[in-house]
Protein backbone atom coordinates (compact mmCIF):
# COMPACT_ATOMS: atom_id res chain seq x y z
CA UNK A 1 0.00 0.00 0.00
CA UNK A 2 3.11 2.20 0.56
CA UNK A 3 5.25 0.87 -2.15
CA UNK A 4 5.77 4.18 -3.56
CA UNK A 5 6.96 5.67 0.04
CA UNK A 6 8.83 2.76 0.63
CA UNK A 7 10.78 2.46 -2.29
CA UNK A 8 11.63 6.32 -2.24
CA UNK A 9 11.93 6.77 1.37
CA UNK A 10 15.75 7.59 1.37
CA UNK A 11 14.77 10.33 -0.76
CA UNK A 12 12.08 11.52 0.76
CA UNK A 13 13.48 11.77 4.26
CA UNK A 14 16.33 13.89 2.71
CA UNK A 15 13.65 16.01 1.87
CA UNK A 16 12.41 16.22 4.96
CA UNK A 17 15.48 16.48 6.41
CA UNK A 18 16.19 20.04 4.32
CA UNK A 19 12.57 20.78 5.72
CA UNK A 20 13.51 20.55 9.54
CA UNK A 21 16.58 22.71 8.52
CA UNK A 22 14.84 25.36 7.08
CA UNK A 23 12.39 25.39 10.11
CA UNK A 24 14.90 25.00 12.27
CA UNK A 25 17.42 28.35 11.15
CA UNK A 26 13.96 30.67 10.09
CA UNK A 27 12.81 29.89 14.09
CA UNK A 28 16.06 30.89 15.07
CA UNK A 29 16.98 33.56 13.26
CA UNK A 30 12.65 35.28 13.37
CA UNK A 31 12.33 34.72 17.14
CA UNK A 32 15.38 36.58 17.59
CA UNK A 33 14.79 38.79 15.18
CA UNK A 34 11.54 39.13 16.27
CA UNK A 35 12.03 40.05 19.65
CA UNK A 36 14.17 43.00 18.74
CA UNK A 37 11.34 44.18 16.33
CA UNK A 38 8.65 43.81 18.97
CA UNK A 39 10.90 46.10 21.14
CA UNK A 40 11.37 48.58 18.00
CA UNK A 41 7.52 48.15 18.17
CA UNK A 42 7.07 49.56 21.24
CA UNK A 43 10.61 51.99 21.02
CA UNK A 44 9.83 55.79 22.07
CA UNK A 45 12.18 57.11 19.64
CA UNK A 46 10.84 58.07 16.41
CA UNK A 47 13.48 56.73 14.08
CA UNK A 48 13.01 53.25 15.52
CA UNK A 49 9.33 52.82 15.73
CA UNK A 50 8.57 54.01 12.16
CA UNK A 51 10.61 52.47 10.32
CA UNK A 52 10.24 48.96 12.10
CA UNK A 53 6.01 49.39 12.11
CA UNK A 54 6.75 49.98 8.03
CA UNK A 55 9.03 46.89 7.90
CA UNK A 56 6.10 44.82 9.83
CA UNK A 57 3.40 46.30 8.19
CA UNK A 58 4.38 45.49 4.43
CA UNK A 59 5.64 42.12 4.81
CA UNK A 60 2.31 41.57 7.07
CA UNK A 61 0.53 42.36 3.82
CA UNK A 62 2.36 40.45 1.46
CA UNK A 63 2.21 36.70 0.52
CA UNK A 64 5.20 34.67 1.77
CA UNK A 65 5.62 33.00 -1.37
CA UNK A 66 6.01 36.83 -2.53
CA UNK A 67 8.72 37.50 -0.78
CA UNK A 68 10.39 33.88 -1.65
CA UNK A 69 10.27 34.80 -4.64
CA UNK A 70 11.31 38.26 -4.96
CA UNK A 71 13.90 37.70 -2.77
CA UNK A 72 15.22 35.36 -4.65
CA UNK A 73 15.60 37.52 -8.10
CA UNK A 74 16.30 40.66 -6.67
CA UNK A 75 19.59 39.25 -4.03
CA UNK A 76 22.00 38.73 -6.95
CA UNK A 77 21.29 42.01 -8.29
CA UNK A 78 22.00 43.30 -4.88
CA UNK A 79 24.95 41.21 -3.85
CA UNK A 80 26.20 40.68 -7.40
CA UNK A 81 26.05 36.98 -7.61
CA UNK A 82 23.51 34.65 -7.43
CA UNK A 83 22.48 32.84 -4.02
CA UNK A 84 22.31 28.88 -3.28
CA UNK A 85 18.26 28.76 -2.69
CA UNK A 86 18.56 27.08 0.82
CA UNK A 87 20.25 30.33 1.91
CA UNK A 88 18.03 32.82 -0.08
CA UNK A 89 14.83 30.63 1.80
CA UNK A 90 16.38 30.76 5.06
CA UNK A 91 16.88 34.91 4.78
CA UNK A 92 13.27 35.00 3.50
CA UNK A 93 11.78 33.51 6.36
CA UNK A 94 13.69 35.33 8.80
CA UNK A 95 12.71 38.65 7.52
CA UNK A 96 9.20 37.05 7.16
CA UNK A 97 8.42 35.35 10.55
CA UNK A 98 10.56 38.44 12.16
CA UNK A 99 7.23 40.48 11.76
CA UNK A 100 4.75 37.85 12.82
CA UNK A 101 7.13 36.76 16.42
CA UNK A 102 7.66 40.60 16.27
CA UNK A 103 4.08 41.54 17.27
CA UNK A 104 3.46 38.38 19.40
CA UNK A 105 6.88 39.69 21.11
CA UNK A 106 5.32 43.00 20.90
CA UNK A 107 2.19 42.02 22.48
CA UNK A 108 4.39 40.38 25.60
CA UNK A 109 5.70 43.24 25.89
CA UNK A 110 2.94 45.37 26.53
CA UNK A 111 1.50 42.75 29.21
CA UNK A 112 4.47 44.27 31.04
CA UNK A 113 3.81 46.93 33.98
CA UNK A 114 6.08 49.99 32.85
CA UNK A 115 6.71 50.17 36.93
CA UNK A 116 8.32 46.02 36.58
CA UNK A 117 11.02 48.13 33.72
CA UNK A 118 11.38 51.14 36.72
CA UNK A 119 11.97 48.77 39.11
CA UNK A 120 15.19 47.20 37.00
CA UNK A 121 15.99 50.65 36.29
CA UNK A 122 16.17 51.96 39.67
CA UNK A 123 18.75 48.82 40.51
CA UNK A 124 21.05 50.98 37.82
CA UNK A 125 20.44 48.58 35.30
CA UNK A 126 20.63 49.93 30.94
CA UNK A 127 18.04 49.88 28.30
CA UNK A 128 19.70 47.07 27.10
CA UNK A 129 20.77 44.63 30.14
CA UNK A 130 16.69 45.46 31.31
CA UNK A 131 15.79 44.23 27.82
CA UNK A 132 18.05 41.12 27.82
CA UNK A 133 17.26 39.87 31.59
CA UNK A 134 13.93 41.15 32.19
CA UNK A 135 11.75 42.00 28.85
CA UNK A 136 12.76 39.52 26.54
CA UNK A 137 12.69 36.74 28.80
CA UNK A 138 9.25 37.52 30.57
CA UNK A 139 7.56 37.83 27.32
CA UNK A 140 9.15 34.78 25.69
CA UNK A 141 7.42 32.72 28.75
CA UNK A 142 4.39 34.48 28.99
CA UNK A 143 3.81 34.43 24.99
CA UNK A 144 5.48 30.92 24.57
CA UNK A 145 2.05 29.38 23.94
CA UNK A 146 1.40 31.57 20.67
CA UNK A 147 5.33 31.28 19.44
CA UNK A 148 5.36 27.75 19.17
CA UNK A 149 1.89 28.28 17.24
CA UNK A 150 3.73 30.48 14.86
CA UNK A 151 6.68 28.00 14.92
CA UNK A 152 4.37 25.23 13.46
CA UNK A 153 2.50 28.02 11.15
CA UNK A 154 6.53 28.64 9.83
CA UNK A 155 7.05 24.52 9.58
CA UNK A 156 4.26 24.37 7.65
CA UNK A 157 4.68 27.72 5.36
CA UNK A 158 8.74 26.44 4.99
CA UNK A 159 7.04 24.20 1.74
CA UNK A 160 6.38 26.95 -0.11
CA UNK A 161 10.20 27.54 -0.50
CA UNK A 162 9.86 24.69 -3.93
CA UNK A 163 9.04 27.59 -5.99
CA UNK A 164 12.01 28.57 -6.35
CA UNK A 165 13.36 24.69 -6.81
CA UNK A 166 14.64 23.76 -3.05
CA UNK A 167 14.32 20.52 -2.53
CA UNK A 168 12.27 20.31 0.56
CA UNK A 169 9.94 17.67 1.77
CA UNK A 170 6.95 18.26 -0.70
CA UNK A 171 9.15 19.20 -3.64
CA UNK A 172 10.63 16.09 -3.38
CA UNK A 173 7.58 14.01 -2.87
CA UNK A 174 6.24 15.91 -6.59
CA UNK A 175 9.60 14.63 -8.01
CA UNK A 176 9.16 11.11 -6.83
CA UNK A 177 5.43 11.33 -7.99
CA UNK A 178 6.40 12.49 -11.73
CA UNK A 179 8.32 8.82 -11.84
CA UNK A 180 6.04 6.97 -9.62
CA UNK A 181 2.45 8.34 -10.48
CA UNK A 182 1.02 7.59 -6.96
CA UNK A 183 -0.44 10.96 -5.98
CA UNK A 184 -2.68 10.28 -2.71
CA UNK A 185 -0.22 7.55 -1.45
CA UNK A 186 2.87 9.95 -1.83
CA UNK A 187 1.12 13.48 -0.52
CA UNK A 188 -0.92 11.34 2.03
CA UNK A 189 2.35 10.37 3.50
CA UNK A 190 3.41 14.12 3.31
CA UNK A 191 -0.01 15.11 5.18
CA UNK A 192 0.58 12.36 7.83
CA UNK A 193 4.07 13.24 8.67
CA UNK A 194 3.05 17.09 9.00
CA UNK A 195 0.30 16.07 10.73
CA UNK A 196 1.99 14.45 13.53
CA UNK A 197 4.12 17.05 13.74
CA UNK A 198 2.27 20.07 14.00
CA UNK A 199 0.19 17.90 16.41
CA UNK A 200 2.72 17.58 18.61
CA UNK A 201 3.68 20.95 18.74
CA UNK A 202 0.22 22.27 19.58
CA UNK A 203 0.63 19.64 22.52
CA UNK A 204 3.48 20.86 23.95
CA UNK A 205 1.76 25.06 23.26
CA UNK A 206 -1.22 23.73 25.61
CA UNK A 207 0.67 22.19 27.87
CA UNK A 208 2.81 25.88 28.43
CA UNK A 209 -0.18 27.64 28.56
CA UNK A 210 -1.58 25.22 31.37
CA UNK A 211 1.96 25.58 33.05
CA UNK A 212 2.07 29.48 32.66
CA UNK A 213 -1.82 29.75 33.95
CA UNK A 214 -0.35 27.52 37.41
CA UNK A 215 2.89 29.35 38.01
CA UNK A 216 1.27 32.78 37.86
CA UNK A 217 2.90 33.85 35.24
CA UNK A 218 0.15 34.75 32.43
CA UNK B 1 22.66 64.84 49.18
CA UNK B 2 19.34 65.42 47.20
CA UNK B 3 17.63 68.66 46.30
CA UNK B 4 14.81 69.50 44.82
CA UNK B 5 14.47 72.98 43.27
CA UNK B 6 11.40 75.01 42.13
CA UNK B 7 10.66 71.44 40.16
CA UNK B 8 7.55 71.85 37.93
CA UNK B 9 5.96 69.17 35.69
CA UNK B 10 3.49 68.52 33.04
CA UNK B 11 1.37 65.61 31.56
CA UNK B 12 0.39 67.05 28.31
CA UNK B 13 -1.80 70.36 29.62
CA UNK B 14 -1.99 68.87 33.39
CA UNK B 15 0.59 69.82 35.62
CA UNK B 16 1.98 67.19 37.92
CA UNK B 17 4.14 69.12 40.25
CA UNK B 18 4.30 72.53 40.98
CA UNK B 19 7.19 74.54 42.11
CA UNK B 20 8.13 71.76 44.35
CA UNK B 21 11.07 72.75 46.72
CA UNK B 22 12.69 69.89 49.10
CA UNK B 23 16.25 69.18 50.03
CA UNK B 24 17.28 65.88 52.16
CA UNK B 25 20.65 65.71 54.36
CA UNK B 26 22.54 62.71 54.51
CA UNK B 27 20.71 60.14 56.74
CA UNK B 28 17.61 61.95 56.85
CA UNK B 29 14.02 60.20 56.25
CA UNK B 30 11.39 62.46 55.01
CA UNK B 31 7.82 60.92 54.29
CA UNK B 32 5.60 62.12 52.03
CA UNK B 33 1.97 61.79 51.84
CA UNK B 34 -1.05 63.75 50.24
CA UNK B 35 -4.55 62.62 48.94
CA UNK B 36 -4.09 59.98 45.45
CA UNK B 37 -2.91 61.94 42.29
CA UNK B 38 -1.25 64.81 44.34
CA UNK B 39 2.13 63.92 42.61
CA UNK B 40 3.65 62.23 45.33
CA UNK B 41 4.97 59.08 43.16
CA UNK B 42 5.62 61.22 40.05
CA UNK B 43 8.12 62.95 42.70
CA UNK B 44 10.25 60.03 43.51
CA UNK B 45 10.35 58.95 39.83
CA UNK B 46 11.87 62.69 39.23
CA UNK B 47 14.16 61.81 41.55
CA UNK B 48 16.19 58.95 40.05
CA UNK B 49 15.42 60.04 36.48
CA UNK B 50 12.48 57.67 35.66
CA UNK B 51 10.60 60.71 34.43
CA UNK B 52 11.18 63.92 33.02
CA UNK B 53 10.46 67.52 34.40
CA UNK B 54 9.87 70.62 32.62
CA UNK B 55 11.05 72.82 35.45
CA UNK B 56 13.68 73.64 38.27
CA UNK B 57 16.11 71.45 38.97
CA UNK B 58 16.92 67.57 41.01
CA UNK B 59 20.17 67.68 42.46
CA UNK B 60 21.86 64.53 43.11
CA UNK B 61 25.42 65.02 45.10
CA UNK B 62 25.30 67.86 43.72
CA UNK B 63 24.42 65.99 40.01
CA UNK B 64 22.00 68.00 37.79
CA UNK B 65 19.24 65.31 36.19
CA UNK B 66 18.40 67.49 33.87
CA UNK B 67 21.91 67.82 32.45
CA UNK B 68 22.23 65.80 29.33
CA UNK B 69 25.88 64.71 30.36
CA UNK B 70 24.64 63.42 33.80
CA UNK B 71 24.51 58.99 33.35
CA UNK B 72 21.50 58.59 34.48
CA UNK B 73 21.99 54.92 34.80
CA UNK B 74 24.88 55.69 36.87
CA UNK B 75 23.26 57.72 38.92
CA UNK B 76 20.25 55.32 39.58
CA UNK B 77 22.85 52.75 40.96
CA UNK B 78 23.15 55.06 44.05
CA UNK B 79 19.58 55.01 44.58
CA UNK B 80 17.22 52.10 45.56
CA UNK B 81 13.45 51.81 44.80
CA UNK B 82 10.84 49.98 46.25
CA UNK B 83 7.29 49.87 44.35
CA UNK B 84 3.86 49.46 45.56
CA UNK B 85 3.29 46.42 43.91
CA UNK B 86 6.52 45.24 44.26
CA UNK B 87 7.78 44.56 40.69
CA UNK B 88 9.72 41.27 41.39
CA UNK B 89 10.92 39.63 38.44
CA UNK B 90 8.68 36.67 38.22
CA UNK B 91 10.82 34.44 36.17
CA UNK B 92 13.46 34.86 38.76
CA UNK B 93 13.85 33.34 42.15
CA UNK B 94 14.08 35.29 45.36
CA UNK B 95 18.00 34.89 45.35
CA UNK B 96 18.73 35.89 41.39
CA UNK B 97 15.94 39.13 41.91
CA UNK B 98 18.35 40.45 44.14
CA UNK B 99 21.50 39.51 42.71
CA UNK B 100 20.89 40.02 39.29
CA UNK B 101 21.63 43.76 39.40
CA UNK B 102 25.30 43.05 41.48
CA UNK B 103 26.20 41.10 38.76
CA UNK B 104 25.28 42.63 36.04
CA UNK B 105 25.92 46.19 36.63
CA UNK B 106 28.23 45.71 39.53
CA UNK B 107 30.32 42.88 37.68
CA UNK B 108 30.59 41.18 40.88
CA UNK B 109 30.99 37.26 40.48
CA UNK B 110 28.08 35.21 41.09
CA UNK B 111 29.90 34.23 44.32
CA UNK B 112 30.13 36.90 45.68
CA UNK B 113 26.42 38.45 44.42
CA UNK B 114 24.55 35.55 45.82
CA UNK B 115 26.43 35.79 49.25
CA UNK B 116 25.32 39.52 49.52
CA UNK B 117 22.12 38.48 48.54
CA UNK B 118 22.00 35.66 51.20
CA UNK B 119 23.03 38.33 53.75
CA UNK B 120 20.24 40.88 52.79
CA UNK B 121 17.40 37.90 53.25
CA UNK B 122 18.65 37.25 56.34
CA UNK B 123 18.15 40.52 57.17
CA UNK B 124 15.18 40.48 56.00
CA UNK B 125 13.84 37.56 57.98
CA UNK B 126 13.42 35.41 55.21
CA UNK B 127 16.77 33.83 54.22
CA UNK B 128 14.72 30.21 53.49
CA UNK B 129 12.53 32.07 50.58
CA UNK B 130 15.74 32.26 48.49
CA UNK B 131 14.54 29.43 46.03
CA UNK B 132 10.96 30.36 45.90
CA UNK B 133 9.44 32.39 43.49
CA UNK B 134 7.57 35.37 43.77
CA UNK B 135 4.43 33.66 42.57
CA UNK B 136 4.87 31.66 45.76
CA UNK B 137 5.75 33.93 48.31
CA UNK B 138 2.94 36.20 50.47
CA UNK B 139 2.78 40.19 49.81
CA UNK B 140 4.30 41.31 52.57
CA UNK B 141 7.81 38.50 51.57
CA UNK B 142 7.69 39.48 47.98
CA UNK B 143 8.08 43.46 49.23
CA UNK B 144 10.75 42.47 51.44
CA UNK B 145 12.43 40.88 48.79
CA UNK B 146 12.18 43.66 47.03
CA UNK B 147 13.81 45.67 49.54
CA UNK B 148 16.43 43.01 49.32
CA UNK B 149 16.83 43.71 45.80
CA UNK B 150 17.22 47.52 46.23
CA UNK B 151 19.85 47.44 49.30
CA UNK B 152 21.84 44.65 46.73
CA UNK B 153 23.32 47.39 45.32
CA UNK B 154 24.45 48.97 48.21
CA UNK B 155 22.68 52.47 47.55
CA UNK B 156 23.33 55.65 49.65
CA UNK B 157 19.28 56.37 49.33
CA UNK B 158 16.12 54.53 49.74
CA UNK B 159 12.89 55.64 47.91
CA UNK B 160 9.58 54.12 48.94
CA UNK B 161 6.07 54.56 46.65
CA UNK B 162 3.36 53.48 49.09
CA UNK B 163 5.34 50.06 49.80
CA UNK B 164 2.21 48.80 52.25
CA UNK B 165 -0.75 50.02 50.79
CA UNK B 166 -1.05 46.87 48.49
CA UNK B 167 -0.85 44.79 51.57
CA UNK B 168 -2.87 43.25 53.95
CA UNK B 169 -3.00 44.30 57.55
CA UNK B 170 -1.34 41.44 58.85
CA UNK B 171 1.81 41.68 56.78
CA UNK B 172 2.03 45.38 56.83
CA UNK B 173 4.20 45.36 59.83
CA UNK B 174 6.90 42.79 58.85
CA UNK B 175 7.73 45.42 55.64
CA UNK B 176 7.53 48.29 58.12
CA UNK B 177 10.32 46.72 60.36
CA UNK B 178 12.48 46.27 58.41
CA UNK B 179 12.04 50.14 56.93
CA UNK B 180 12.46 51.42 60.28
CA UNK B 181 15.49 49.29 61.10
CA UNK B 182 17.06 51.07 58.14
CA UNK B 183 15.99 54.66 59.10
CA UNK B 184 17.80 53.62 62.62
CA UNK B 185 20.95 52.40 61.08
CA UNK B 186 21.02 56.11 59.20
CA UNK B 187 20.19 54.79 55.50
CA UNK B 188 18.40 58.45 53.78
CA UNK B 189 15.01 57.51 53.31
CA UNK B 190 12.24 59.29 50.96
CA UNK B 191 9.49 57.66 51.47
CA UNK B 192 5.60 57.98 49.93
CA UNK B 193 3.24 56.71 52.56
CA UNK B 194 0.24 57.04 54.81
CA UNK B 195 1.74 54.90 57.57
CA UNK B 196 1.71 57.34 60.00
CA UNK B 197 3.06 55.28 63.13
CA UNK B 198 6.11 54.93 60.96
CA UNK B 199 6.70 58.41 60.38
CA UNK B 200 6.11 59.43 64.11
CA UNK B 201 8.81 56.70 64.63
CA UNK B 202 11.09 57.79 62.07
CA UNK B 203 10.22 60.61 59.99
CA UNK B 204 12.70 63.88 60.04
CA UNK B 205 10.11 65.57 57.82
CA UNK B 206 6.77 65.79 56.69
CA UNK B 207 5.43 66.65 53.33
CA UNK B 208 1.88 67.25 52.20
CA UNK B 209 1.15 67.59 49.11
CA UNK B 210 -1.88 68.37 46.80
CA UNK B 211 -2.53 69.32 43.59
CA UNK B 212 1.22 68.86 42.74
CA UNK B 213 2.43 71.31 45.36
CA UNK B 214 3.70 70.83 48.97
CA UNK B 215 1.30 72.48 50.93
CA UNK B 216 2.62 71.94 54.19
CA UNK B 217 5.53 70.55 55.76
CA UNK B 218 6.88 69.97 59.22
CA UNK B 219 8.04 67.73 62.19
CA UNK B 220 5.36 64.40 63.09
CA UNK B 221 4.56 66.84 66.18
CA UNK B 222 3.97 69.77 64.22
CA UNK B 223 1.98 68.43 61.03
CA UNK B 224 -0.20 65.63 63.27
CA UNK B 225 -0.95 68.41 66.43
CA UNK B 226 -1.28 71.37 64.28
CA UNK B 227 -1.69 71.16 60.89
CA UNK B 228 -1.92 74.92 59.56
CA UNK B 229 -3.95 74.10 56.37
CA UNK B 230 -7.50 73.38 55.71
CA UNK B 231 -6.46 70.82 53.13
CA UNK B 232 -4.26 68.73 55.11
CA UNK B 233 -7.14 68.80 58.49
CA UNK B 234 -9.25 67.31 56.39
CA UNK B 235 -6.93 64.57 54.75
CA UNK B 236 -5.91 63.96 58.57
CA UNK B 237 -9.53 63.06 59.69
CA UNK B 238 -9.82 60.54 56.59
CA UNK B 239 -6.87 59.00 57.43
CA UNK B 240 -6.74 58.65 61.05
Amino acid sequence: MFDAVTRNITFLMGGFLVTLELTFFALSGGIVLGALVGLGRISKRKWIYYPVTWYVNFLRNMPLILVIFWFYFVMPIIAGRPLNPFLSAVISFIIFEATYFGEIFRAGYQSISKDLSSAAYSTGMTYSQTARYILIPIAFRRMLPSLITQSIVTFQDTSLAFVIGLQEFVRRTSIVDNLEVRSIQLFGFVAVVFFIFCFIGSKISRYFEEKGRKTGLL
Amino acid sequence: MIEIKNVSKWFDDFQVLADVNETIEHGQTVVICGPSGSGKSTLLRCVNGLEPYQEGEILVDGVSLSDPKTNLYKLRENIGMVFQRFELYPHMTALQNISLAPMKVRKWPKQKAEKKAMELLERVGIPDKAGAYPANLSGGQQQRVAIARSLAMEPQCMMFDEPTSALDPEMIKEVLDVMIDLAKEGMTMLCVTHEMGFAREVADEIIFMDFGRIVERGTYEKFFKNPKSERAKEFLDQIL
